[in-house]
C-alpha cells in the first residue's frame, strides 16, 4: 500500500532527494564553484524526469488516500514545467555567471520550487495544495532577492514575500471555511457537498476567497499590482522563469481545483473567472503602452496572456480546460525565446532593459531582429504564427460555451495589445539611429531565441501534436 | 446544517467570553485606576536610566537568523513530544515518517552550520 503511494510520487521524491544531497555536498566541498556543474545535473535530471513521466504514465492513479492525484492533466502540467525550467536554467547560467550571482543555491532553490509546483498540479487535497503551493513560493521568495547588495532585487523579493504572504492568509481562510461547510479537505468529498442551486453561503465564501489566492498567484488582474516590481527588480533569468514555470503550474492548480472540488458550481465561479479574464485582458494590453522597460513590459505582457488563459478556464468545459494547456505550452515556449533575447541586451557588458536601446537592431543584427520579430508577432495573435491559434482555441472555446461578449473583449483587448508588441518592432526597424547594443555573443541564448522562433513558426502544421495529450488531460479533468 | 453549527456553538461562547473579558480589564483600567501623571513618570527609560538613543535602530540580520533557528528547533520539539507520548501505539509507517522529517531537519542544519550561519565573529 505504501510502496504503492510511493511509487506514484517516486518523481518527486527523486527530485527532492537531489537536492537536499546536492545541497549538503556543495557546501562540504567546493561551494560556489560547483554551481555550473549543478544547474547542468539540474537541468539534466528535468529533462530525464520529463521524458520519464512523459512516456510512462498511463491512465489516472491516486496515492495516499487521493491527496495526490497522477492523470493525465498532472503529467501535461508537470512536463510543462520540467522542460520550461530546465530551458530557464540552462539559458541563465551565463548571465548569472558573468554578474557573480551563480551561487549554488540557485539550481537547487529552483529544483526545490520545482518539486513544490509538481506537487501544485498533481494536488488532490487541500492541504497537498497547500503544501506544494508555499514550497514553490517560498523558494521563489529567495531567488527573487538573489542579488543581494541591491535594493531593488531585495525590494522585488521582499514586496513578492508580503504579497505572497496575504494571498496564502486569502488561500487559507477560504480553504477553512470550504473544510468547515464540507466536512473534507480532499476535493473528491468536497465535490459531493458542493453540488446544486442551493449552496451554504460559506461555500461561496470559500470558493471565492480561494479563487483571489489563486488569482495573485497567477497574477490577474486585481491582483497583479506586484508583477511588474518584482520582474523589473529580480535578475532578469529569474524573471524569465518566474513567467514561465510557476504561471503554469498556478493555472494548472487553478484548473484541478475549480473542476475537481468545486465541478458542482461550474455557474458559481464562472463569473468569478470570466471577469479576472477581462480585467487581466484589458488591463494587460493598456497598462503596457506607457512602458520603456522590456521587463516591465512583458510583466504586463504576462498579465495580459494569464487573462487569455483564464478566459478557457472560464469556459467551464473540457474543451476550455484543453484550449488553456495548449495556450499554456505556447506562452511558455514563446517567452523562453523572448526572454533570452532579453538575456543578450548588453551594451558595454552592462546589461540593458530600456526599448530605446533597441533602436535599429535590424541593422546590426538582422538574424537575432527577425527573430524576435517572429517572437512578437506571435506574442500578439497575428495569423499564421502559433501565438494566433492559441488565442484562436480559447476564444473559441468561450465561444462554444456561450460567453461571446467574452470573446468578442479578448479580441478587443488582442487589438489594443497588438499596439506595443508592433512598436518594438518598429523601433528595431524603423527607429531612430542610436547608440547600439553590443553585438550577441552567446550562442546558447542565440540558440534559444532561434529554437523558439523556428516553433513559432513550425508549429502551424500540427502545433507539434500537443493537441491530443492536452485534450486527454482535460477529458481526465472534467468529467 | 443547524446541527452542524450548534457544534460551533462552543467556540462562538470562547470568543464572546474572549472579547467581553478583554473589553472589562480595559475599561476597568479607564474607569478605576488612579491616575496622578507628573512628567517624571510619563518619561520614557530603559532598565531605570533614561533611554539612550533612538528605538529605532537597526539590528543585525544574525539575530532574525538565530531567531528563525529557535523558532524552527521549538516546533521540532513540539511536533516531537506528541510522538514520543504515543509511540507504543505508532506503527513503523510514523517512526519512518518522524526519522525522515529528522534527516531533512538535519540536512538543513548541516547546511547552515557549514555556511557560517552560526557564526557570531
Amino acid at each position: 500500500m505504501l510502496q504503492a503511494d510511493l511509487t506514484i510520487i517516486l518523481p518527486e521524491i527523486i527530485l527532492s532527494i537531489y537536492a537536499m544531497l546536492a545541497l549538503v555536498a556543495a557546501v562540504y566541498t567546493g561551494k560556489d564553484k560547483a554551481a555550473p556543474m549543478l544547474v547542468w545535473i539540474t537541468s539534466a535530471l528535468f529533462v530525464v524526469l520529463a521524458v520519464w513521466i512523459g512516456m510512462n504514465g498511463e491512465g489516472s492513479t491516486e496515492a495516499f488516500g487521493g491527496m495526490f492525484i497522477e492523470d493525465a492533466f498532472s503529467r501535461f502540467g508537470k512536463v510543462t514545467i520540467l522542460l520550461s525550467a530546465a530551458a530557464v536554467l540552462v539559458m541563465s547560467q551565463d548571465y548569472m555567471h558573468r554578474r557573480g550571482l551563480l551561487r549554488f543555491e540557485y539550481p537547487l532553490l529552483v529544483a526545490l520550487a520545482v518539486v513544490g509546483m509538481m506537487v501544485m498540479v498533481s494536488s488532490g487535497d487541500l492541504m497537498t495544495l497547500y503544501m506544494g503551493l508555499e514550497l514553490q513560493s517560498l523558494s521563489l521568495y529567495v531567488i527573487a532577492s538573489l542579488r543581494r547588495e541591491s535594493a531593488k532585487s531585495t525590494e522585488a523579493g521582499l514586496k513578492y514575500f508580503v504579497l505572497g504572504a496575504l494571498s496564502s492568509g486569502l488561500l487559507l481562510y477560504g480553504a477553512s471555511l470550504v473544510y468547515g461547510f464540507s466536512g473534507t479537505t480532499l476535493f473528491a468529498g468536497i465535490i459531493e457537498a458542493a453540488q446544486g442551486d442551493y449552496l451554504p453561503l460559506g461555500m461561496l465564501f470559500g470558493l471565492v476567497f480561494m479563487a483571489s489566492g489563486f488569482a495573485f498567484k497567477v497574477s490577474a488582474v486585481p491582483f497583479h499590482m506586484w508583477t511588474p516590481d518584482v520582474y523589473e527588480g529580480a535578475p532578469t533569468p529569474i524573471t524569465a522563469f518566474f513567467a514561465t514555470a510557476p504561471k503554469v503550474a498556478a493555472m494548472g492548480l487553478f484548473a484541478r481545483v475549480m473542476h475537481d472540488a468545486f465541478g458542482g458550481m461550474v455557474g458559481d465561479w464562472q463569473q468569478i473567472v470570466a471577469l479576472l479574464a477581462v480585467l487581466s485582458m484589458f488591463l494587460g494590453a493598456i497598462a503596457a503602452i506607457g512602458q520603456r522597460d522590456i521587463k516591465r513590459l512583458m510583466a504586463y505582457s504576462s498579465i495580459a496572456h494569464m487573462g487569455y488563459a483564464l478566459m478557457g478556464l472560464a469556459a467551464g468545459t473540457a474543451f476550455g480546460v484543453q484550449a488553456m494547456l495548449v495556450y499554456m505550452a505556447i506562452y511558455v515556449t514563446m517567452n523562453i525565446g523572448t526572454f533570452a533575447f532579453i538575456l543578450s541586451m548588453e551594451k558595454d557588458g552592462q546589461p540593458v532593459t530600456s526599448i530605446d536601446s533597441l533602436n535599429l537592431l535590424a541593422r546590426a543584427e538582422p538574424g537575432k531582429a527577425l527573430a524576435m520579430l517572429v517572437l512578437l508577432f506571435s506574442l500578439a495573435g497575428v495569423p499564421p504564427l502559433v501565438g494566433f491559434f492559441g488565442k484562436f482555441y480559447v476564444l473559441r472555446a468561450a465561444y462554444d460555451a456561450g460567453l461571446v461578449w467574452l470573446a468578442v473583449a479578448g479580441v478587443v483587448a488582442s487589438v489594443i495589445g497588438a499596439f506595443y508588441y508592433l512598436r518594438i518592432v518598429y523601433f528595431m526597424y524603423f527607429g531612430e539611429e542610436s547608440e547600439g547594443l553590443d553585438g550577441g555573443k552567446s550562442a546558447m541564448l542565440s540558440g534559444f531565441l532561434m529554437a523558439s522562433a523556428a516553433i513559432m513558426l513550425i508549429g502551424i502544421v500540427n502545433l507539434f501534436g500537443i493537441e491530443t495529450p492536452a485534450a486527454m488531460a482535460a477529458a481526465q479533468l472534467v468529467n | 446544517m443547524e446541527e452542524m453549527l450548534r457544534e460551533y456553538l462552543p467556540i462562538l461562547v470562547f470568543l464572546a467570553v474572549a472579547v467581553g473579558l478583554g473589553l472589562v480589564l480595559i475599561l476597568a483600567a479607564i474607569l478605576v485606576a488612579v491616575r496622578n501623571p507628573d512628567p517624571e513618570k510619563v518619561s520614557a527609560y530603559e532598565c531605570g536610566f533614561n533611554a539612550f538613543d533612538d528605538a529605532r535602530m537597526k539590528f543585525d540580520v544574525r539575530f532574525y537568523l538565530v531567531s528563525i533557528l529557535f523558532i524552527i528547533f521549538d516546533l521540532e520539539i513540539a511536533m516531537l513530544f506528541p510522538w514520543a507520548v504515543a509511540f507504543k501505539d505508532l506503527s513503523m509507517v510514523a517512526f519512518w515518517s518522524m526519522m525522515v522529517f529528522l534527516g531533512v531537519l538535519t540536512i538543513g542544519f548541516a547546511y547552515e552550520w557549514k555556511k557560517g550561519a552560526l557564526e557570531w565573529e
